[in-house]
């Protein structure tokens, strides 16, 4: 188990720069998931931290030991690959042991490790299988067989889950979670599926083009979006945005008025003159639908002060609610509506945005205003 | 139905035309088979019989016991399988930095054994030929070897590229992230792996050396360090009246190529995919 | 869990030296297969080159000098090397146009799944197996009325009045390599075209058919288009190959009748091995290479056009 630190790690190929000066530590036991959209950079952090790819510049420290020029095999650290990586001319027990055999250990110790893996994982009865007779959760098992016999400083996990049926996709990761718990050993997880990141981490570090733009609990994320692609990115339907410009402040006030002409007032400051532009978001799931809509404080159709009306583009029911597709003005919004929906397009309904449920980014930069 | 009825015309035209393919492909194969097995004395009053009243194997048993051409089948053999291990090895080892490294150099390598694949190799005969008997390995096996090898060896290299192409990269850094080094992993993870790539490789190679028959002609002049192919030439120029027997001798030369064929069948299409330029 | 102490890592450094390793590793690997096609192939190509401005004939202690161009106006003058040229052309054109039709017509037949298709397609492609030296004779020997039935069946179907060998006819001999090198060569087309048949998406073809296009629509539209840049390729290799290819004429009529089959490869080879005269061999395939090579330019452009105008 072990402390990694990712010092001003920079990672270029040619010209093209993929990663830019990354700082990141993870703590001893953490579980870390790195998410972002592909093409971020996630999966070459990863990578570099496994010593499959050089660092361009920086350094990658394992407990306080500088590893950048170790070879993979030195770094102690074990990989879960996307594609499973199972060696398939070898037996589920030889690809278990094939660590513990290159690290010529006796064969009652290898015996008795991946006796233990197998019974956690459930594979007992696969022992003498190769991997082209197994199904995909079964060789997603065998794969994480395969790191835990060794007793890693660290796990590193490429995403895993992405080539498995939704059904068991949720089924292994509440394994993983489970597994984390019982070994406790220091995770870094990459993914592109923000579910699997809320659900997994104990610190999402959320990423886009080689940069982190924020570093958190999930609940963090969730909560206080640190800009406005952290804001996109992280929550299903997406986070809905509205363009604003600042009218006046008071200390304890603000006064926006809304791009298709309402004003509402919330109380938070931020810090902007008047005229300037903002962006205000908020999460379908916090906005209040239909007839439920209390005529109170908010923001929304051509009224400017309480509940607005709104036209409904197109109801998508989930079974548990239904994501309602709704326009103000001209644009279209969506909102996630408990329970049954039975709108259908073309009606008029009352939407509520509940002001301490607003976020505020700056038209500019997009990051936190409140 | 005039629909279905079209279709089973159809079918059955398309079957006739795949069977009168594989007749033409193998009547000529037959037709050797047939005379090897004819009597003599009935070659030219049954001339053209589909299956000869009596059958023998004279032919065989002339040809593997009075002539030459036990020492004509080994020594074919020596060299069949020494440049098939040799192209091989070193095609592994190429065709694995290209298909594994980036590095400077490997658009070169490529062009270069492209090149080489392009000009007419009868334009080497006259010079190999001063090179290697100033340096003795002109009627010698080892210098056909040598010179089959290099003429082999590109093809070869693109078709273990391609071998190495279709295993994933992610089974190498399993297995270096495991605790191997790129060695091990080359020997423990990919090597088993590329097996059956390696035996077609072979199988490929070993066909071609086979069959050369120009450079063998010119450079071996011995009889007891013949090939196969020149010594059924020069037995055809001196008993240019045997059939039985030269035919015989024919099949026997046919028997490992269509064994290895056989054992590359199923390569072929990725194979000539992968070099496309080798006949 | 706590079967497994942790083993003691022996770390590696990845000093200066090492990464150097690293860095010439592939060179390392491909550094044999270049070396010896290098001291095989290109330097005899190189040395070849210079045998074509020189007089170099095998038993002669004589000869060796520089003679400048006179190999290359011998040439000019040769009414062998012309007649060997037209020779070639014809050899050439007749066996690629026949190998391709009937290559191509296979691999539509083989692209259809039926029962028995993996024997049948093994079958179809055995000639491809047989040495070429073997196929030559045997269909020398085919031709052969003493032995042959081929003779006989013309005559049978009336094409000849009487069973001749037709490898000694000097106006049909050419045939007789041809029937041969096509009957070799077709698997060669065939595979090609059969993979080049598999790679394209199923979907592309219900679709069509889905739009309404019949079966002759969809080879229009579909199959021809996507085909063409392999069969361009295809054709363009095989053409400078069987130019080259030489063994089935030195082994079925070595040039004859009257040098009527003579082509040019085996002119060289004919030239260097029989009258063992290495300079004047080497001048001529050096006109074959420069031949060849303006052959290849000439299709590439013309690929290049017509990859631009679709």
């Amino acid at each position: 188990m072990a402390e990694i630190d990712i010092r001003h790690v920079r990672k270029s190929f040619q010209n093209l720069e993929i990663l830019k000066a990354v700082d990141l530590s993870i703590r001893t036991g953490e579980f870390i998931v790195l998410v972002g959209p592909s093409g971020c950079g996630k999966s070459t952090l990863l990578r570099m931290i496994a010593g499959l790819e050089e660092v361009t510049a920086g350094d990658i420290v394992i407990d306080g030991k500088r590893i950048n020029d170790l070879a993979p095999r030195d770094r102690n650290l074990a990989m879960v690959f996307q594609s499973y990586a199972l060696y398939p001319h070898m037996t589920v027990a030889g690809n278990m042991s094939y660590s513990l055999r290159l690290r010529k250990f006796a064969q009652d110790r290898i015996a008795a490790a991946i006796g233990e893996a197998s019974r956690v994982l459930g594979l007992t009865a696969l022992m003498e299988r190769r991997p082209r007779a197994l199904s995909g959760g079964q060789r997603q098992r065998v794969a994480m067989g395969r790191a835990i016999v060794r007793e890693p400083q660290a796990f590193l996990w490429d995403e895993p889950l992405s080539n498995l049926d939704a059904r068991l996709r949720e089924q292994m990761r509440a394994e993983i979670k489970k597994l984390h718990r019982r070994l406790g050993t220091t995770s870094i997880y990459v993914t592109h599926d923000q579910i699997e990141a809320m659900t997994l981490a104990d610190r999402i570090v959320a990423m886009d083009a080689g940069t982190i733009q924020q570093i958190g609990t999930p609940a963090d994320l969730y909560d206080r979006p640190a800009n406005l692609f952290v804001a996109g990115f992280i929550g299903s339907p997406a986070m809905n945005f509205l363009h604003a410009r600042m009218a006046s402040e008071t200390p304890t006030r603000s006064a926006l008025i809304l791009a298709d002409g309402p004003r509402m007032t919330v109380p938070e400051t931020l810090g902007l003159q008047a005229g300037q532009a903002v962006i205000v978001g908020i999460r379908p799931e916090h906005i209040v639908v239909g007839d439920a809509a209390p005529r109170q404080t908010g923001v929304a159709g051509k009224t400017g002060t309480g509940a607005g009306e709104a036209i409904v583009d197109l109801v998508e029911p989930t079974g548990m609610g239904a994501i309602v597709h709704f326009r103000l003005d001209t644009v279209v919004h969506k909102a996630y509506h408990l329970g049954r929906a039975d709108w259908k397009a073309g009606d008029h309904i009352t939407v509520h945005f509940p002001t301490e449920r607003l976020h505020f980014f700056g038209a500019t930069d997009g990051r936190r205003l409140n | 139905m005039a629909m279905s009825r079209k279709r089973i015309l159809g079918t059955l035209a398309h079957r006739a035309a795949v069977l009168l393919y594989i007749v033409v492909a193998l009547f000529p194969l037959y037709w050797l088979l047939k005379v090897s097995v004819t009597p003599t004395r009935l070659l030219y009053s049954e001339g053209v019989r589909m299956w000869p009243s009596k059958t023998t194997w004279a032919h065989y048993a002339f040809v593997l016991q009075n002539s030459d051409f036990p020492q004509f089948f080994e020594n074919s053999l020596i060299v069949s399988l020494s440049t098939a291990a040799v192209v091989t090895l070193l095609a592994a080892a190429a065709g694995y930095a290209i298909s594994r490294f980036e590095f400077r150099g490997k658009i070169w390598l490529i062009g270069f054994l492209l090149v080489t694949q392009m000009f007419p190799l009868v334009m080497l005969i006259a010079p190999i030929f001063k090179i290697l008997s100033s340096i003795g390995l002109t009627n010698s096996l080892a210098g056909l070897i040598l010179v089959y090898s290099a003429f082999n060896v590109p093809f070869a290299v693109f078709l273990m590229q391609s071998f190495f192409d279709a295993i994933p990269r992610d089974l190498e850094e399993a297995a270096m992230i495991d605790g191997a080094s790129r060695f091990m992993a080359f020997r423990q993870i990919i090597v088993p792996l590329t097996l059956p790539g390696m035996a077609a490789t072979l199988g490929f190679v070993f066909t071609a050396a086979w069959s050369e028959l120009l450079f063998a002609l010119m450079l071996i002049s011995k009889s007891d360090i013949s090939t196969f192919p020149v010594g059924l030439l020069s037995f055809v120029s001196k008993f240019g009246v045997d059939f039985g027997q030269m035919m015989a001798a024919g099949v026997l030369a046919l028997v490992p190529a269509v064994l290895f064929f056989l054992l590359i069948q199923r390569f072929l299409v990725q194979g000539l995919m992968a070099g496309a330029v080798k006949g | 869990m706590s079967v497994v102490n942790q083993p003691t890592p022996k770390p590696l450094r990845q000093s200066p030296t090492r990464r150097l390793a690293t860095a010439v590793e592939p060179y390392l690997y491909g550094a044999p297969v270049v070396i010896l096609v290098a001291t095989v192939m290109l330097v005899p190509l190189v040395i070849g080159m210079t045998y074509a401005f020189r007089d170099i004939t095998l038993l002669n202690p004589f000869s060796g000098g520089f003679v400048g161009l006179a190999n290359f106006r011998k040439l000019a003058h040769d009414a062998d090397f012309w007649l060997a040229l037209k020779n070639t052309v014809f050899w050439t054109a007749a066996s690629v146009f026949f190998q391709f039709v009937l290559g191509l017509i296979l691999a539509l037949l083989l692209n259809r799944p039926f029962a028995g298709r993996g024997i049948a397609q093994a079958l179809v492609f055995l000639p491809w197996a047989v040495p070429t030296f073997l196929s030559g004779l045997d269909w020398a020997w085919l031709f052969n009325p003493v032995v042959g039935p081929i003779p006989h069946w013309l005559v049978a179907l009336g094409l000849m009045s009487q069973p001749e060998n037709i490898l000694s006819d000097p106006n049909l001999a050419m045939w007789g390599p041809i029937v041969a090198n096509v009957w070799w060569g077709i698997p060669f087309f065939a595979i090609t075209m059969l993979a080049a048949l598999q790679s394209i998406p199923r979907d592309i073809y219900e679709a069509a058919s889905i739009d309404g296009a019949g079966a002759f629509e969809r080879f229009r539209a579909i199959t021809v288009p996507f085909l063409a840049p392999t069969i361009a390729i295809a054709i363009l290799l095989r053409t400078v190959w069987i130019a080259n290819f030489a063994d089935l004429i030195v082994v079925m009529t070595n040039g004859g009748p009257a040098d009527r089959t003579q082509i040019v490869a085996s002119y060289i080879f004919t030239t260097a091995f029989r009258r063992l005269d290495f300079g004047y061999a080497s001048a001529i395939a050096m006109v074959l290479l420069g031949l060849l090579m303006i052959y290849s330019l000439l299709i590439v452009i013309l690929r290049q056009t017509l990859l631009a105008r679709f």
